[in-house]
């Protein structure tokens, strides 16, 4: 894998391309008839996936291709199994697996013709194969890029920045910058830099556009830039600060000196208002460095002050977490206080474990801390040898973050099965364990995750270009966020397996339009193409769960084609809603 | 097989009835709630206990609403003023003061959790954060523990108007809050098909979720069968007819007040006469870092003021107070120390929360804070103490042990202890 370090960092254009869907039934129903007609489809993905696994067994020079670190993570977790006394589930199903790929890695369910390009690939590669299409493939760039930029936005001004009245970050702004940074793989750590240090507009075609400001764009201005503090040291240094502003906590080691010179690092950073030429009107905001005379009005030593629960005032003077100081002037000219924490940061080993925690996570359901941005020294941790293995890893591989991906998706904890075991069923982590990573860890798909994956399976929502179709996503997830009232803007999500999305998936826009039957949609051509009702429900039950349906299932299908007196349009409907709305459909498994 | 698309399975008759009367009866008038249905409810009412949280998210002050201290350094503008029972509370509350007698203010809070997200869970749950367990908040517990005190409810046990609550925890996403806006506005109510068809759909969904439960995937699949459950009865049941706040005579409205909260607290008023055992109502904007007194006085007070007082008197006048608890309180209150910025920040070491109904006694303090509003005098009382009180006034066993996922036996409100004198 080492060959390819740096291959994708070049800039590409981002494409409007689509990705693989069928335009027409009538190819849908070709394409059905021939792979399940000649089985070849079906017998692979059932006990052909067994069938692989003991072809390679019984030649043991033939492997399939994994990274160093691959081999790495394997070992160390399987070293962990024995220790814990437990056995890990078998393998998952090589088109589940596929299925889960295609959701963590671009964030949606494969379509029916990805499925079965899959399958087709005969070689013991095909997964490595896959994951590298994936990431490297012209056509999935886009789709990569959005999906990364949808995380991430998330992370950086949560579900909710950007989308209040009156709000100054500007959302678009901030899903340009990372979509571009995903879309050319740039080094993780030259991203964060990026982040902290970013000056220049919030809003897309303003003057001095950086994107990259809209983190900290609404960070910095009230009460002296403590959420800033708390937002840099918590998202890319895995340290719980916020508590720590006001005292010293009792269970955190870091005290409030340190909260307090970490902070100090942002008091150069203003947001400064712009506006609408010729009116009041704000058009966007402008992140600077300015001189910062301090709170004593000294600015060649530009202290800060903040007072301890006995009433007593101590200064503080831009520190890193590790110690070191830089210079104490508060002139841009001398010490860029922003751009001297950003250079401390990228020599952090913080740093390089919180991401590879974060990734981890995204694909296990579980990092090795609990939470994911607390790293602090009173957090256990989940086999720290091979995290901090992996967290040096990544940074000898250039913080290349598809390189990251590879060696996590071809992993055996991430191909096993979610179905548990007698030898097993103790590693839930809900019930407070330390995860093992024996089984895969069912969980829900993202809001987001199934808005695009009904685009892919039915086609809805796929009007207008890009940022058309990202606006019409953010106006329905509106649905599902709930404030906190509090001025930090805490948010939760109703998205959560709670009633509003349970009626949400039986009545709302998104599932109507996916199965809507009239002429031009998806279900409609599906209805009046050719084939017979079976193997019209046998393509349903691929295209949403990637597997035939039971006999149990086919037999209900039949019962309501007879109660809706032959009229198969209905029955599609009706069965294609039931599929939307089943766990196996939501799940991530 | 065929059987089951003519008589459906899992369903009682009574719902059954409902399904052939289609989902747009739901919406008709409130007429529709018909006089059998209502002598019915009159008879579980009777022992059937309630519980109303009004959630003040952001922290108020509480040495400017219930705990004055004028004449003080920090005691900021606001003068105290007499009520109908033996306390004094804020000027700016002149509604509640003639309520005081049917409240208790607790005095003694001292808590230890002065960070949004912390201090919020700390108070919902009884416990403080921790990554290896969820506990369940308080509308999931008292559900959990209230349901079998209403066998007829088709509508969730648990909602949330206005705000998003806290998670049920452990219980499981069955007992998650119900949130709806404070209009009562339920989303995607609406469904498109007729009866028989959503019976067609109900059986081929589960037959596809109950053959992926059996393969041992975890325990949040089984959750996910519940919620559909509960999806499909709170989509053919009458009761949602409470969540129809609109309804209401315009009269009755502006008593409460006519913006959110105050409808929020009508809704909670419709939807405890219906039988959900606990509703919590979120009024936000607390966090006053910055001028404190004066969004105090002519932005938060008047509209809690008017909201809390109807809702206490109009329970009253219904006869609902005896077994309906009510609890005012946020994640912690503020600094005594007024900042510079004519604000108060963080401060959760002596505060108040306030509670009455459901047999408490009313028209008392408990427990003081000090001359400056910074320390308490006596005895504290915390999270758990606040809860367990409540319990006790719903008649909710304060033994009762839960058994978390991982079997470990936590009793209710973490072992909380009754507050001293709340209960003649």
């Amino acid at each position: 894998m080492a060959e390819r370090k740096g291959k994708c960092t070049m800039m590409r254009t981002t494409k409007l391309r689509r990705p693989l869907v069928f335009q027409a039934a009538s190819v849908v129903f070709s394409a059905l008839v021939l792979l399940v007609g000649s089985g070849t489809f079906w017998g692979v993905s059932g006990s052909g996936v067994r069938a692989i696994a003991q072809d390679e067994a019984s030649k043991p020079n033939r492997k399939a291709t994994v990274p160093v670190q691959t081999e790495k993570i394997d070992k160390a977790i399987e070293a962990s199994w024995s220790d814990a006394g437990v056995r890990p589930s078998p393998l998952e199903d090589d088109l589940k697996w596929c299925r889960r790929v295609y959701l963590d890695v671009i964030g949606r369910i494969p379509s029916f013709e990805e499925m079965s390009v899959f399958m087709k690939d005969k070689s013991l590669d095909r997964k490595l194969n896959l994951v590298r299409r994936l990431l490297e493939d012209d056509q999935y760039t886009e789709e990569y890029a959005n999906h990364w930029s949808t995380v991430w936005t998330n992370v950086l001004i949560g579900r909710n920045g950007g989308m209040e009245e009156r709000s100054l970050t500007s959302r678009p702004g901030m899903q340009k910058y990372l979509r571009d940074s995903f879309a050319s793989n740039k080094p993780y750590n030259t991203m964060v830099h990026e982040l902290v240090t970013a000056t220049g507009s919030t809003k897309p075609g303003a003057e001095n556009f950086n994107g990259a400001t809209n983190f900290l764009a609404m960070k910095v201005n009230e009460e002296n830039g403590v959420q800033a503090t708390a937002a840099v040291s918590k998202i890319f240094l895995g340290l719980q600060v916020q508590c720590t502003q006001c005292h010293n906590h009792p269970f955190n080691q870091w005290k409030q000196q340190k909260f307090w010179e970490f902070n100090a690092f942002f008091r150069q950073t203003r947001a400064l208002r712009r506006f609408v030429r010729g009116t009041d009107d704000i058009d966007h905001i402008e992140l600077v460095n300015e001189d910062f005379s301090g709170e004593g009005s000294h600015p060649d030593k530009a202290e800060i002050y903040y007072t301890l629960r006995n009433g007593v005032a101590k200064v503080a003077y831009p520190v890193f977490v590790d110690g070191t100081a830089v210079g104490k002037s508060g002139y841009v000219s001398e010490v860029n206080r922003r751009s001297e924490l950003g250079d401390l940061m990228m020599e952090s080993d913080y740093l390089d474990k919180t991401i590879v925690n974060r990734m981890w996570a995204h694909f296990l359901g579980y990092g090795f801390t609990k939470p994911i941005d607390d790293l602090g020294p009173h957090n256990p941790v989940a086999n720290l040898e091979l995290f901090e293995t992996l967290a040096k890893d990544f940074r000898e591989n250039s913080y290349d973050l598809k390189q990251l991906i590879v060696w996590i998706t071809l992993s055996k904890p991430y191909q096993l099965t979610s179905k548990m075991t007698k030898d097993n069923e103790s590693d839930d982590p809900t019930m407070g364990e330390m995860p093992k990573f024996s089984h895969f860890y069912t969980r829900q798909m993202s809001a987001e995750q199934l808005y695009a994956s009904l685009a892919v399976a039915t086609q809805a929502n796929r009007k207008g270009n890009l940022e058309e179709q990202q606006r019409r996503r953010e106006e329905w997830m509106r649905q599902f966020i709930v404030a906190f009232g509090t001025d930090e803007g805490d948010e939760t999500t109703t998205f959560n397996g709670s009633i509003p999305q349970g009626l949400m998936m039986f009545n709302g826009d998104l599932i109507r339009a996916a199965i809507a039957l009239e002429p031009g949609t998806w279900l409609h051509q599906l209805s009046t193409g050719k084939g017979t009702p079976q193997d019209k429900v046998q393509f349903l039950f691929i295209a949403g769960l990637g597997r035939k349906p039971r006999p149990e299932e086919l037999s209900v299908a039949t019962q309501i084609l007879v109660a809706r007196k032959g009229e198969v349009g209905g029955m599609l409907q009706d069965m294609w809603w039931a599929i939307l709305n089943s766990n196996e459909f939501i799940f991530n498994h | 097989m065929w059987n089951r698309f003519s008589t459906p399975n899992g369903m009682s008759r009574r719902h059954f009835m409902s399904h052939m009367a289609g989902a747009s009866a739901m919406l008709g008038s409130s007429l529709s709630l018909g006089h059998s249905l209502r002598v019915h409810a009159d008879t579980l009412k009777k022992n059937r206990k309630s519980c109303i949280l009004l959630w003040m998210g952001g922290g108020p002050s509480t040495m400017d609403i219930w705990d004055l201290k004028p004449g003080t350094d920090n005691g900021g503008p606001f003068k105290a003023i007499s009520t109908s029972g033996d306390v004094q509370i804020s000027e700016h509350m002149p509604l509640m003061a003639q309520q005081m007698h049917h409240m208790a203010i607790v005095r003694s809070m001292s808590t230890r959790e002065a960070d949004h997200n912390r201090g919020r869970y700390y108070m919902h749950t009884g416990y403080v954060p921790d990554a290896n367990v969820d506990y369940p908040s308080y509308g999931a517990v008292m559900a959990h523990e209230l349901i079998s005190q209403r066998p007829d409810l088709e509508i969730p046990p648990f909602v949330a108007v206005g705000g998003a609550s806290e998670g049920p925890g452990f219980l499981g996403m069955s007992w998650a809050p119900f949130n709806v806006t404070s209009n009562g506005r339920v989303r995607n109510l609406e469904m498109s098909v007729d009866s028989d068809r959503l019976n067609q759909r109900r059986i081929a969904l589960e037959t596809i979720e109950n053959s992926f439960i059996s393969q041992n995937r975890g325990g949040v699949l089984e959750d996910h069968r519940k919620v559909l459950g509960k999806t499909f009865d709170l989509l053919t049941s009458k009761q949602m007819e409470a969540f129809q706040v609109d309804k209401e005579p315009t009269e009755v409205k502006e008593r409460y007040g006519v913006g959110g909260f105050g409808q929020g607290c009508l809704l909670a008023r419709r939807l405890v006469e219906a039988g959900v055992a606990f509703v919590e109502v979120d009024l936000g904007g607390w966090d006053n870092h910055q001028n404190i007194f004066r969004t105090l006085e002519n932005d938060r007070l008047p509209v809690l003021d008017k909201a809390m007082a109807a809702l206490t008197s109009d329970l009253d006048e219904r006869g609902l107070l005896e077994d309906t608890c009510i609890v005012w309180m946020g994640e912690f209150s503020r600094t005594p120390r007024i900042n510079g910025d004519a604000g108060r920040d963080h401060w959760a070491r002596a505060w108040s929360v306030v509670v009455g109904g459901g047999g408490i006694k009313g028209g008392q303090a408990i427990g003081a804070t000090n001359e400056d509003g910074t320390e308490v005098d006596g005895e504290p009382y915390s999270s758990e103490d606040v809860m367990a009180s409540v319990c006790h006034s719903l008649g909710i066993s304060l033994e009762t042990t839960f058994t978390s996922r991982s079997g470990r036996p936590m009793k209710i409100a973490n072992s909380g202890k009754l507050i001293k004198g709340l209960f003649a």
